[in-house]
């Protein structure tokens, strides 16, 4: 049971991390031109395919006794996995949002200013236009996070009890030869992943009035 | 003392690709006036009134509103003094009844009954739950012009306001742009093709023609007496494309 609290807990936290910081450098991505943008783009789009495993090695070291942020003490622990977690989540709902934005009507924003809207309002206007793509980028970056094994492993350590997510009990019992745990355990992680899915399409389809 | 024009122009230039998209060394236009603006296509209306808008940036030029020279980009009070139909109107996520309340809910103001009323009077209400996006282009021009009303803007810019309109409700958009001029006295500037709707409606007509004005006066005088043969060309139906140049 606390392998399912955990894997929740560490997921949702890191996939709230990812919005909050993901959503608005998307929108700045994808609503205004600044120099370096293209840079910025092609950065995030790279981000997007990091080797999980990578980042977790990059993130145990930097978390490690000699690494620059030793001292947080997170290496093993559940803060630690979020902080990997959030580093390949975060990539992907910043680029997916800013496709979704660069996706609308070049003269959207323009109706929507002539409407009277301040520029608050019109990027609301705009990420609620596109949010379809927007919840698009937050079931990627949820699936991307729910089902990782590297990072997870490399950075939480499969502690029992501690950082042992979902993710990597499987790894764990397929290689004791437990199989059948392992199979139920994965067909548990799929709940979970549908149940956080189905919650997320929600938002998808419900009307929203303009604020 | 007169109260200043509503819009006053002075050298105003907006490029593109090289040339001049729209070059008018001045153009008044009175408060509470209806001015049609016609021309062929790419004559460079559309880009006229996003500029009187305060949309866009002219690249030479100024644009003064109501007797004071505005900054670009305009304090939001100005933009918000005026309200504009696109010719292609594209709708926000959300209802019908939705679209026609953003206005008054980005200035902060809640109006159900200023909301139903419009909703009634451009035959919108038996849509009012509908997705906006999803319905017709004629309901969507309706439901832009509603929308542009609801806060009762001082300036309306009109662009192709009844383009895909069937005849009855062209008719009541009309009758609507009539009495919104007439009673509340609302500053009108319309950019169209429809020369009927131009001499049914404004009070003096312009005619720009590759991104310049080459006639204005008053509508009777324009439509019966064209002073320039590009005019008359254009309102025999013998001026086609932006490819025209002005003389």
């Amino acid at each position: 049971m606390e392998v399912i609290r955990l894997t929740f807990v560490v997921s949702v936290v890191a996939l709230a991390i990812s919005s909050v910081l993901g959503i608005p450098v998307g929108s700045w991505m994808g609503l205004r031109r600044f120099r370096g943008r293209g840079l910025l783009r092609t950065l995030i789009y790279t981000g997007m395919g990091l080797p999980p495993v990578v980042v977790g090695l990059a993130v145990y070291l930097t978390l490690s006794r000699q690494g620059p942020m030793g001292d947080l003490e997170w290496l093993f622990t559940p803060a630690g996995m979020v902080a990997a977690q959030v580093i390949i989540a975060f990539p992907i709902v910043a680029g997916l949002t800013s496709a979704a934005l660069e996706g609308l009507d070049p003269e959207f924003p323009l109706q929507v200013r002539s409407l009277g809207a301040n520029a608050r309002q019109e990027a609301a206007a705009m990420l609620r236009q596109a949010r379809g793509g927007v919840i698009a980028a937050l079931l990627a970056a949820f699936g991307g996070i729910i089902s990782e094994v590297g990072a997870a492993m490399l950075v939480g350590g499969n502690i029992e009890g501690k950082t042992r997510v979902l993710s990597t009990a499987i790894v764990l019992e397929t290689r004791r030869g437990e199989f059948a745990t392992a199979l139920a355990l994965g067909g548990v992680l799929l709940v979970l992943a549908f149940v956080v899915n189905a919650g997320l399409l929600r938002l998808q389809v419900t009307p929203r009035h303009p604020s | 003392m007169s109260q200043p024009p509503a819009f006053q122009i002075d050298g105003l230039r907006r490029g593109y690709g090289g040339g001049w998209r729209l070059d008018l060394p001045e153009l008044e236009v009175g408060r509470a006036e209806f001015l049609a603006i016609l021309g062929p296509t790419g004559a460079g209306k559309s880009t006229l009134l996003r500029l009187l808008h305060f949309l866009d940036a002219p690249e030479a030029g100024r644009v003064d509103y109501e007797g004071k020279p505005i900054p670009f980009p305009a304090p939001l009070e100005i933009r918000r003094s005026i309200g504009m139909i696109f010719q292609r109107p594209l709708m926000v996520s959300g209802s019908v009844r939705d679209n026609v309340a953003f206005g008054l809910r980005v200035r902060g103001q809640h109006d159900p009954r200023r909301v139903d009323d419009l909703l009634t009077r451009f035959d919108l209400m038996h849509l009012a739950r509908r997705e906006a996006r999803l319905v017709s282009g004629g309901e969507m021009q309706r439901l832009a012009l509603a929308r542009a009303l609801a806060s009762r803007p001082h300036v309306l810019l009109l662009d192709e306001p009844a383009a895909s309109l069937d005849p009855g409700h062209a008719a009541v958009v009309e009758g609507i742009i009539r009495d919104t001029h007439r009673e509340d006295g609302t500053t009108i500037v319309l950019a169209t093709h429809n020369l009927g709707q131009a001499r049914r409606l404004a009070q003096r007509v312009g005619v720009l023609v590759g991104g310049r004005l080459i006639e204005i006066g008053e509508t009777r005088d324009v439509f019966d007496r064209p002073r320039n043969a590009l005019t008359a060309a254009y309102l025999r139906g013998d001026l086609l494309t932006e490819e025209a140049s002005p003389p």
